[in-house]
């Protein structure tokens, strides 16, 4: 049958949109590429996270806070729907200062981001080490770490069980999911869009690329030019362990299954997935400091994955305008904005039009400079 | 269940599995150790508490995971008996000791 709407892309943000025009009675075919493709959404650290982020763009700090709102809510409809259990803990994040300068140095940081936002009661607090320690009774802290920002609704799920969970509601919902369905090309016939797959063809008024660091090629065929480059990311995951860690930290939690997963570098190495030793040495260095035992830790895996990075690091959703139908979402936070993505962005889609709120994330802001 | 076939003679070493003294031979590998012992487990799996017994012997199932000298999840079948190594069987999750 054909389909209101093509999603091309299945990683964790195609994923979301595709689930929630699913939700909204549109018969919907997420297109997914091969495991031979770069996947970001397999290879992410699991934060469902605000803290610290949206400097210079106060509308991101907005949109994380509206995705992080939905977040509960979104993962008790997926879970009773497909079974799945996410994993999502929402009881706060750490993020570890280490000496009297870290801790000064990220007040300030949070402060002026706070100052640029304007929009209510901060998220977070600092908090001495005392404070930390009591926080934090089964892990015995490194005698630099100076105490913590905590935000209070950060948070985090299982990244896989997550993206999972999305093909399989797709399913249950009515909706397509084909994998090894990489697109080459898309093209306007009549008011419909044509998406060319080895071999195949297929057809449908509206079409959204979230096709990763895939999409600008694509995005290109349909009047879009999207700027994006990768950014390497490094993680390293040990042995399970008893629970001992209860809230997550940016770059250190424990999963429900007990496995530490410490993350993550940022890295301009071009489309190389790679994992060095000089990356798990640094990040094993920075981990000890916070917390000396771990040095005793068994590592099991070190994986590299590439990030969705555009030229200031936040997302693109824009509705082209030479060919409208055609839709495109990119971001490197589908986690934490997959709740956004299911339900507000599927919506706005589906209604032909994105909202002004989403006007700060045109990728024309991108354009300014060249005009100038 | 599992037997050694000769006497290593001047070649035994003692190990230690959870402070019993065990006989193995110099160079043996770990894993056929844990192997012949009575109990026929070496750990029990951290999500489910079932037992578990050394299986591929050659370093992919990591079913063997066992404390070698006080170092976690260590794959028995990739290691060396040395006299005097001390081993404990890990029961489910370790702690993350200080």
């Amino acid at each position: 049958m054909r389909p209101d709407i093509i999603v091309v892309g299945g990683g964790t943000v195609g994923a979301a949109i595709a689930y929630g025009l699913a939700g909204l009675k549109q018969r919907v075919t997420l297109l997914d590429g091969s495991d031979g493709d770069f996947r970001a959404a397999r290879a992410n650290f699991g934060l469902v996270w605000l803290q610290g982020k949206g400097m210079g763009l106060p509308a991101y700090q907005t949109l994380t806070r509206a995705s992080i709102a939905l977040w509960r809510d979104f993962t008790t409809e997926l879970e009773s729907l497909s079974g799945a259990g996410l994993d999502y803990e929402n009881t706060g994040g750490l993020f570890f200062c280490v000496g009297e300068d870290g801790f000064d140095k990220r007040l300030s940081q949070l402060q002026r981001l706070h100052n640029q936002w304007d929009g209510g009661e901060p998220d977070w607090e600092m908090i001495d080490r005392a404070a930390l320690e009591k926080l934090l009774p089964k892990a015995r802290l490194g005698r630099n770490v100076s105490g913590a920002s905590f935000g209070r609704l950060d948070g985090h799920a299982n990244p896989l069980k997550l993206l999972m969970a999305l093909h399989q509601g797709i399913v249950l919902r009515g909706g397509t999911v084909r994998s090894n369905a990489a697109v080459s090309k898309i093209e306007r016939v009549g008011s419909d869009f044509r998406a060319t797959l080895d071999g195949e063809q297929i057809t449908a008024p509206r079409i959204v690329i979230a096709a990763g660091l895939g999409s600008a090629r694509l995005a290109e065929q349909v009047g879009l030019v999207v700027p994006l480059r990768p950014q390497r990311g490094q993680v390293l995951v040990t042995e399970r362990f008893d629970p001992f860690l209860p809230l997550p930290a940016s770059g250190l939690r424990q999963t429900a299954e007990g496995t530490v997963m410490i993350g993550a570098t940022q890295e301009e190495t071009g489309f190389d997935v790679s994992t060095t030793s000089d990356a798990a040495s640094r990040l094993s260095q920075k981990t000890v400091d916070v917390v000396p035992a771990l040095a005793g830790a068994t590592l099991v895996r070190q994986w590299a994955g590439l990030r969705v990075m555009t030229p200031d690091g936040y997302p693109i959703y824009a509705q082209s305008q030479s060919h409208p139908g055609a839709f495109v979402a990119l971001c490197h936070s589908g986690v934490t904005l997959a709740a956004f993505h299911a339900r507000d962005l599927a919506s706005a889609i589906l209604d032909g039009a994105l909202p002004t709120s989403l006007t700060p994330f045109h990728q024309r802001r991108f354009d300014v400079s060249q005009a100038a | 269940m599992f037997r050694k076939l000769h006497d290593p003679g001047p070649q035994a070493v003692t190990i230690f599995i959870d402070g019993r003294s065990v006989s193995a031979e110099a160079g043996e590998n770990l894993a056929a150790v844990l192997l012949r012992q009575a109990e026929g487990w070496s750990r029990t799996t951290t999500v489910t508490q079932s037992p578990r017994a050394p299986y591929c012997m050659m370093g992919v199932c990591f079913e063997c995971l066992t404390e070698v000298d006080g170092v976690g999840s260590v794959q028995a079948c990739l290691t060396t008996v040395r006299d005097g190594m001390r081993i404990s069987r890990q029961l489910g999750r370790r702690v993350l000791s200080a």
